[in-house]
């Protein structure tokens, strides 16, 4: 078996005490799609950093294509390409611009630049835009813009970390799509997400990650099918009522429900038939629901599953690069100011 | 992507999804072209910030009106000649040392926002972030340097000494904002943020640029003062881009600015480039 991506006990503290990563190990095969999933700070980005050369670790070793990502790093660069949760893109230049600059700085040629941009701003379908600045572009535009500079010198093994975070629904389906076709040309994708659902659909096989370890892999069919694959959530009138529904609607469930007050979460295989046969029951019963939704299990019923508990947010980030990147942006000045000042 | 426009790229590619071969060429022919890449980049974004270019002159043209009309009559200049053939060198040391802030804050502005960790992922030369960066400065430094001259112009400067003189006093200028420019280069890599890189930047410049004989002549300064005024690199800098300029002895004034240069840079690349791996 040959691994396109393989990281064996990757180690790396910040600051002497934040520990982001406590020994990372995965394997990616060549031609995947494998998702790293996991809250906030679960240590995410530090490993995309470590294997993109950008950091080095504290302890263990990367290796991508079978070149260690330390010792090896110049060699390493040429084969990926990388698109981050903080869409480094330079604002005042044109969507083209920034392609063709990253394509350069790939050493292409000028012309395969060129034709490389135009096509890629294509694809992510940015071409109306393309000779626009990054400044006049929506959040969605950037992240487009961002992934389609990665693959610019068609790259055998990509980083995409966080590709949809913070998008609406919408742009995340359209992004979903662009990944999608990148996949389809072979290229080895390492990809980082907070939503299960986004794993689920693009990724081959999905490591879970808290608080820099690896707490559970597999395919996504087996990782739900180990957590219940849905839910069934039905709330009724009052807590009595919610309680002797829960008795009765046991049967269809894989796991006994929980009943929180009036509102009743039961774990389900076959979500459709499932919900037929709740219905069924509760009618039979003469029982009427107030609420009655098919869920698809979120990253925090992943975690409530494996660890307990129910995932920390808003906790300290050891993933956030330093000094804020691509948050904090400040309006450009005038006088000795800021040339690259952006919005 | 088609395979079809692809073929014509890489003949050896059979389908369109081989990895693109990058060009041929050396090492060095590629950290000459990395930095080119990042020079037009960064004058790129100049020229998208109108605000920036304008503003970055408006500054030295206040300074030549104040001294010129407002200071200069009370000054009498050590040459004995007119004050604004005096006072130019002044300005136009002044004007590129002051502008060396924009190294800092762009360089921290290019941190802050993730351009140069993704900088890092890329096959590019370490390098060229600095160089280019350091080299794009030095091209806006050349516009500044001819505005001022116009402005100059205007107001009464005439040189003294011949164009070659003129000119050998431009580029010993331009010599020195290019390593004033990796010296502030430093001071943007290790600033939080780029507002911090040009507050930091500030008090180390002010007392450079005016305890030097920019405006004055250094016989007016008292005794402590003017030595440090007569032998630090601004004032070294001026004295001899002012001989050059108005005429007058040239060789130890000018020998001691390239010294000056000389050893800025000596300092400030190596300090640049440790700076630039230890943060980006």
């Amino acid at each position: 078996m040959t691994y396109a991506i393989e990281a064996e006990n990757l180690e790396k503290t910040f600051g002497g005490t934040v520990r982001a990563l406590d020994g990372v190990s995965f394997a990616v095969e060549e031609g995947t799609v494998f998702g790293l999933l996991g809250p906030n700070g679960a240590g995410k980005t530090t490993a995309v950093r470590i294997l993109t050369t950008i950091v080095s670790p504290d302890g263990g070793s990367g290796r991508v294509l079978g070149h260690d990502v330390v010792s090896e790093a110049g060699r390493v660069r040429s084969l990926i390409g990388l698109a981050g949760q903080y869409a480094a893109v330079d604002e005042n230049l044109t969507g083209r611009e920034n392609i063709f600059m990253v394509g350069r700085l790939n050493h292409l040629a000028r012309d395969v630049c060129a034709r490389r941009a135009t096509e890629l701003l294509e694809r992510f379908g940015l071409s109306d835009a393309g000779d626009r600045t990054l400044k006049t572009y929506s959040g969605g535009m950037r992240r487009r813009l961002d992934l389609a500079a990665a693959p610019v010198a068609r790259p055998t093994v990509l980083f995409l970390d966080e590709p949809t975070t913070g998008l609406d629904l919408r742009s995340r389906n359209d992004l979903w799509q662009m990944i999608e076709s990148l996949v389809d040309g072979g290229t080895t994708v390492l990809l980082t997400t907070q939503y299960l659902e986004e794993a689920d659909r693009l990724a081959q096989r999905i490591a879970v990650v808290d608080h820099g370890r690896v707490i559970a892999e597999g395919a996504p069919a087996q990782l739900k099918a180990d957590l219940g694959a849905t839910f069934l959530d039905v709330g009724l009138p009052d807590a009595a009522t919610a309680a002797s529904a829960a008795e009765i609607l046991a049967t269809v469930g894989t796991k006994p429900p929980t009943v929180d007050g009036t509102s009743i979460e039961l774990p389900v295989d076959d979500g459709p038939s499932a919900a037929m046969e709740a219905l069924r029951i509760l009618d039979a019963h003469a029982l009427s629901p107030t609420t009655f939704v098919l869920r698809e299990p979120s990253l925090d019923d992943v975690f409530l599953a494996l660890t307990g508990k129910r995932t920390e947010t808003g906790a300290e980030d050891p993933d956030a690069p330093p000094a804020d990147a691509g948050r904090g942006r400040s309006r450009p000045r005038a006088g000795a100011g800021s040339p690259t000042g952006g919005a | 992507m088609t395979a079809t426009t692809e073929t014509t790229a890489v003949a050896a590619a059979p389908a369109g999804t081989a990895p693109l071969r990058p060009e041929g060429g050396s090492r060095i022919g590629w950290a000459i072209a990395d930095t080119f890449t990042v020079v037009r980049r960064n004058l790129i974004v100049y020229t998208r910030i109108p605000e920036f270019l304008f503003f970055s002159t408006v500054q030295p043209i206040m300074f030549v009106l104040l001294f010129r009309y407002v200071f200069g009559g009370a000054i009498r200049p050590p040459s004995g000649g007119p004050y604004v053939d005096y006072l130019m060198a002044g300005i136009f040391v002044q004007s590129v040392a002051f502008g060396s802030i924009s190294t800092a804050v762009g360089l921290a502005e290019d941190l802050q926002k993730g351009l140069l960790e993704r900088f890092r992922a890329l096959p590019m030369a370490r390098s060229a972030v600095l160089t280019g960066r350091t080299t794009a400065d030095l091209c806006r430094n050349i516009f500044v340097v001819g505005v001022i001259t116009g402005i100059g112009y205007a107001v009464g400067f005439r040189i003294g000494a011949g164009v070659p003189a003129f000119l050998a006093g431009v580029v010993v200028i331009l010599l020195f904002a290019y390593a004033m420019s990796w010296g502030f280069a430093v001071i943007g890599l290790s600033a939080p943020n780029s507002e911090t890189a040009q507050v930091m930047a500030f008090p180390i410049l002010f007392p450079l640029v005016f305890a030097s004989p920019a405006f004055v002549g250094v016989n007016t300064l008292p005794g402590w003062l003017r030595d440090f005024a007569t032998h630090q690199p601004i004032g070294v800098v001026i004295t001899a881009t002012r001989t050059l300029m108005e005429g007058g002895p040239t060789a130890t004034a000018v020998f001691q600015a390239l010294l000056w240069c000389a050893g800025l840079l000596i300092v400030f690349v190596p300090l640049a480039v440790w700076q630039y791996r230890r943060r980006a």
